[in-house]
């Protein structure tokens, strides 16, 4: 007869199992993990965790009993020298209606929070909440508050506590809108508005991208939502909203603004004042943000320069091209940006 | 085997033996492709900001990764088997259909080849690149697909070459189902089938129900890219959900068609190593049939992040939810299967064990993206991509492997080396997992699927590298198998007509089974014919040579020409050459015509 | 030769083979029954479609699966004249049905509609059209048969052949009913 017996050697190899999860703890216990759906810190999120978490122990719980089962018996009933044709046994109707039915018992104890949580998320935010319309593009994101009279990119920013409503939405292919610790991920359609609410519990900053595969710098279509106190979030709004005062006659920010004013920024960007392009993000008040280029790049001069000069170098398939800006033009502009507070 | 040989007699064969060889190498072929693949990709994700490939190539390394795997790859590899072993399992002497099943054959490697003719075919487009390859993912959403954002050939060749490879399926699943009920021995009742024949009949009724709607949803990309339709663009008030729900309507019994032959496959191996048989025979049998009708009632649970709303996602919460039922009590009766057996750890068995091993991890994971507000921090992340490989990986290539450890010596004559195998195995086994479980934790630390690098600040860097090496290791594990394959083609020890004490009909006949299959077509009364059960004593095995000649129907060229219409049909939107089409329509229809007419003796 | 189910093997696949094809043209018809209504800009059915004309033409299909069952009867009692008659009256008004498809088609076309004018275009032309593609390969075969009966190779033992082109035949009958009867018919 062919085959070897299961011999004892592989014994020592089912003792090897606990090693990834222990080396996935390790793990775990390290870093900030911006993006982790793990640390929540929304109410939408609070309640998907618990929910996961709840799911998750039921499956530890499946898992050890059935792994255990398994792993019993390929051991306990190896073939030995001498073993009898074991009794041939067809089946075991008792047996086939008590492993029928536990699963789905387990699984009514896993269906009904989960219901619970489907229409708990799924409403929409009181009527006071902030609004925020969040538009997908290739490969950045547009932000309005309508009821502020806001629109800016990329980096996005909520007062803590406060119930927000987001509709999201896509100008171009279908993105999806996600910041894992403050709530699960919703997809950005063409033509359609989803919507989400939910209510940030902790100031900080919080990294999110795109979750739908939307073309050649899918990667790079990052976000960050910044969560400010109350004080802070308004002080935000006064800025966004204030018309930003002419640069001082003669100033490099001066010289920097009438280089953007004839160069062909103007064609996709708006800045209040200079320009309004509607193609590429709104930069009235660019110089506030922490990044650049929906999340990729540090908002400082030496990532600005190299942008601006030769953008799709940076991010592949990227819109705006190469500007022939350079030297003392380039610097200028760049200081022009980055007083856009 | 027995048999003419030379090139032509390949060529022309409507042997389903040698159509099941043919089958098998051709998809083992495409499967180091995809692995290959693979292998980019994870080289690329070892590092944040890795350079390894460009984001283009990238994007197109993960969309042939996954088209190659499951198109050219776990479907013809299950498709080895169906040809090979399920008309020995029914004892006949062939399929109901022969050339139409020649024709499966050749239609499905002219449609791998096109595909992956777009790796090389750049410069034909003036692409100012070599590689053209699919690049939307393999499940290529609309809008995304349409010609103002993928403007490149690239989801040509994948709409294309999906066409074709649809209709070798479908031209396959009527063959098989018509040979399942029609050619079975005498005796051979429908709860005598082994439960390999039961899977593949199954698998077979949900590729014919579920491949029309994937043709549908291809026309409608074609028309909207060649023809100016307008079936996915928002601007003239269609939606690109539509493709979503057209594709998971065959996307979802897609996945029961990856992983009930694997299945069916791990009800055959677990009864000859534990000399039992397999527990509760009826209701695995009955399991997979309600799999898959209930397969077809779950289709969005893969868009819970669409917005369809939570009556919608509540629904298919329910469904989905419930057909973990029916999956789970497949494992139960295989442990009982084991339970009380005397287990000999053959490499097949090793496999067959470890699929289940693997599929309970799959099948919990999928458990929780059953689960809608759990999924949406889930869907689209690395979570999902350890879902996927723990049951197609764990699940489906696991019980294929059992498949071939257990059925190569019937196919070939030859014993492939256990030692290796148990090489193989555990290689594999370790690879895997190292592979992909982290990929669970990465997904729940933020990391996105379909992206060619992530920040560094993620926190997901040491465990990128863990997988890459998992998947290095599975490469070396299957360069294992590829030696023992290899070593053993020539130099294997000779199988005898049944190596492992089987109880089917496969095991009754030589190996490799002479032209004919049966000399005297067997009359079958239980579902164990060769083994002594208490009902009955081993059914003799069929006389070494026919008591008359037995009439073997000689091959055609009329299926490899009818095939190689296709693919020139395909090249016409592809060159904007419409002669092309008129051509390809005339060889298709003269090939049938020439088939239909060709005299049965030839 | 004797089979399992005790149905021939070849009408079994292609009783198979409509189920399939039933999955394809309701994928169709589910598209265009989701689309109706949506479509941005004219021209709309009701400015378009033709219900007298169409009736006429449905009729004709309907009388040419009549000429279908008589031919096949006609193949089954080994009567070779009457098999020839009615396949070649199957087949010219199967000819028929597709001539006024094309001159239906080409006066919407004149009308405005075309395949990339609006969704009702889209969905109705590659509908309609997936459907004359099928009665054009019916037709084919027909005509195949046709020619067999003229070379007197088409007896009671090919009858078989005949009754399955005729399944084929009705299903895409059947398939036009359904389709007057949404998108003409219920508007």
């Amino acid at each position: 007869m062919g085959g070897s017996s299961f011999d004892a050697v592989p014994r020592f190899r089912l003792w090897l199992s606990p090693l990834p999860l222990v080396a996935l703890a390790a793990v775990a216990c390290g870093g900030p993990f911006p993006q982790s759906t793990l640390h929540p810190r929304s109410d939408f999120a609070g309640a998907i965790d618990h929910l996961f978490t709840s799911i998750f122990w039921w499956a530890v719980l499946v898992f050890v009993l059935v792994e255990g089962l398994l792993c019993y018996a390929v051991i306990r009933y190896r073939h030995r020298e001498g073993r009898p044709v074991p009794k041939p046994v067809h089946g075991h109707t008792a047996l086939e209606i008590a492993w029928t039915l536990a699963p789905a018992v387990i699984l009514v104890f896993i269906a009904v929070p989960t219901m619970r949580t489907v229409f708990a998320t799924a409403g929409d935010a009181p009527a006071t909440a902030l609004k925020i319309e969040v538009i997908g593009h290739q490969w950045w994101w547009e932000y309005k508050y309508p009821d502020l009279g806001i629109v800016t990119a990329n980096e996005m920013h909520l007062p803590v506590g406060k119930p927000v409503q987001v509709s999201i939405t896509s100008a171009d292919v279908i993105h999806s809108f996600w910041v894992p610790r403050l709530g699960g991920k919703r997809d950005a359609n063409p033509g359609q508005a989803n919507r989400i609410a939910f209510r940030a519990d902790s100031v900080g900053q919080y990294s999110g991208q795109c979750a739908e595969f939307c073309g050649a710098s899918h990667a790079n279509m990052r976000l960050r939502v910044l969560v400010d106190s109350d004080s802070a979030f308004q002080a935000w709004v006064r800025r966004q909203r204030a018309a930003q005062p002419p640069p001082p006659r003669g100033s490099v920010e001066a010289r920097g603004r009438d280089v953007f004013a004839r160069s062909a920024c103007i064609g996709c960007h708006t800045i209040d004042g200079v320009a309004k392009g509607i193609i590429g993000p709104n930069l009235s008040h660019v110089g506030g943000r922490a990044t650049i280029a929906a999340g990729l790049f540090p908002n400082d001069s030496l990532h600005l320069a190299r942008w601006i000069a030769n953008a799709p170098s940076l991010k592949p398939g990227t819109l705006m091209m190469q500007m022939p800006v350079a030297g003392a033009d380039l610097a200028a502009m760049i200081a022009y940006l980055q007083s856009l507070k | 085997m027995t048999g003419s040989r030379g090139l032509r007699s390949w060529l022309t064969t409507t042997d389903h033996k040698r159509i099941g060889l043919l089958y098998f190498y051709t998809a083992f072929a495409f499967f180091l492709v995809g692995g290959l693949e693979a292998l980019l990709i994870r080289a690329q994700l070892a590092q944040p900001n890795g350079h390894v490939v460009s984001a283009e190539t990238y994007n197109q390394l993960f969309t042939m990764h996954g088209t190659t795997m499951i198109f050219l790859a776990l479907m013809p590899l299950s498709a080895a088997f169906f040809n090979y072993i399920v008309p020995l399992q029914i004892g006949a002497r062939d399929v109901a259909f022969p050339r139409l099943n020649a024709f499966s054959y050749w239609v499905f490697l002219f449609g791998g080849l096109l595909l992956n003719a777009s790796w090389f075919a750049g410069p034909l487009f003036h692409a100012g690149r070599l590689n053209v390859a699919p690049d939307a993912g393999w499940f290529g959403y609309a809008n995304l697909t349409e010609r103002q954002y993928s403007p490149g050939p690239n989801v040509d060749f994948w709409l294309l070459g999906l066409q074709i490879l649809g209709v070798s399926s479908l031209a396959a699943g009527f063959n098989f189902i018509v040979t399942i009920l029609n050619l079975r021995a005498p005796g051979m009742k429908m709860m005598r089938l082994p439960p390999f024949t039961w899977m593949t009949l199954v698998t077979q009724f949900l590729v014919i129900t579920a491949f029309p709607v994937i043709t549908v949803a291809l026309v409608f990309l074609m028309f909207d890219r060649f023809f100016g339709a307008h079936f996915y663009l928002p601007q003239a008030g269609a939606t690109p959900l539509l493709w979503q729900h057209l594709f998971w309507l065959f996307g979802h019994p897609e996945v029961y068609i990856l992983i009930l032959p694997a299945m069916g496959i791990v009800s055959e191996v677990l009864p000859t190593f534990s000399r039992k048989p397999l527990f509760g025979y009826t209701v695995v049998v009955y399991s997979g049939v309600l799999i898959g009708f209930m397969g077809w009632g779950v289709w969005s649970h893969h868009m819970f992040s669409v917005g369809l709303g939570p009556i919608a996602d509540s629904v298919f919460s329910a469904t989905t939810m419930l057909i973990a039922v029916p999956t789970g009590v497949k494992i139960f009766n295989w442990i009982a299967t084991l339970w009380g057996g005397t287990i000999r750890g053959t490499t097949a068995l090793h496999f067959a064990v470890g699929f289940i091993a693997m599929f309970i991890i799959g099948g919990l994971s999928g458990v929780t993206h059953a689960s809608p507000p759990a999924d949406l921090q889930q869907t689209d992340t690395y979570y999902v991509v350890a879902h996927i490989h723990y049951v197609l990986f764990g699940g489906t290539i696991f019980g294929l492997f059992a498949g071939m450890y257990y059925w190569w010596p019937k196919m070939t004559g030859r014993l492939l080396s256990e030692a290796l195998g148990k090489v193989h195995f555990w290689l594999t086994f370790i690879g895997m997992n190292l592979a992909f479980f982290p990929m669970h934790l990465i997904g729940l630390l933020g990391m996105p699927r379909r992206i060619y690098t992530y920040a560094p600040d993620l926190g997901v860097s040491s465990l990128n590298l863990v997988s890459t090496i998992g998947a290095f290791l599975i490469g070396v594990a299957t360069l294992v198998f590829v030696v023992n394959l290899w070593r053993t083609r020539s130099r294997g020890a000779p199988a005898p007509n049944d190596p492992w004490g089987g109880a089917t009909l496969e095991w009754a006949i030589p190996s490799p089974p002479p032209v004919y299959n049966f000399s005297v077509i067997p009359t079958v009364s239980s579902r164990l014919p060769r083994w002594k059960t208490e009902h009955h004593d081993p059914m003799p095995d069929p006389p070494a040579a026919p008591p008359a000649p037995v009439h073997v129907p000689g091959g055609s060229w009329w299926p490899p020409a009818a095939a190689l219409g296709l693919p020139v049909l395909a090249l016409a939107p592809l060159t904007h050459h419409v002669w092309l089409a008129f051509l390809g329509v005339a060889i298709t229809i003269y090939g049938i015509y020439r088939w239909a007419f060709e005299p049965l003796e030839a | 030769m004797v089979t399992s189910m005790g149905l021939d093997s070849r009408k079994m696949a292609f009783w198979a083979f409509i189920g399939s094809e039933c999955l394809l043209f309701g994928s169709l018809i589910s598209t265009y029954l989701i689309y109706k209504g949506k479509s941005v800009v004219g021209p709309y059915p009701h400015d378009i479609l033709n219900i007298p004309f169409t009736s006429v033409s449905t009729f004709d299909l309907l009388m040419s699966s009549l000429m279908m069952v008589l031919a096949l009867a006609a193949v089954q009692r080994g009567d070779l004249k009457w098999a020839k008659i009615w396949l070649f009256a199957t087949a010219c008004l199967g000819i028929l049905f597709l001539g006024g498809q094309v001159y239906e088609f080409s006066s919407f076309v004149r009308e405005g509609l075309t395949l990339q004018t609006n969704l009702f275009g889209c969905t109705f032309y590659v509908l309609t059209g997936t459907h004359g593609a099928h009665v054009t390969v019916g037709v084919l075969w027909l005509l195949t048969l046709w020619v067999r009966a003229l070379q007197g190779k088409l007896g009671p033992a090919q009858a078989l052949t005949v009754e399955i082109s005729g399944l084929y035949w009705h299903f895409v009958d059947v398939v036009w009913i359904v389709i007057f009867t949404l998108v003409y018919l219920i508007q």
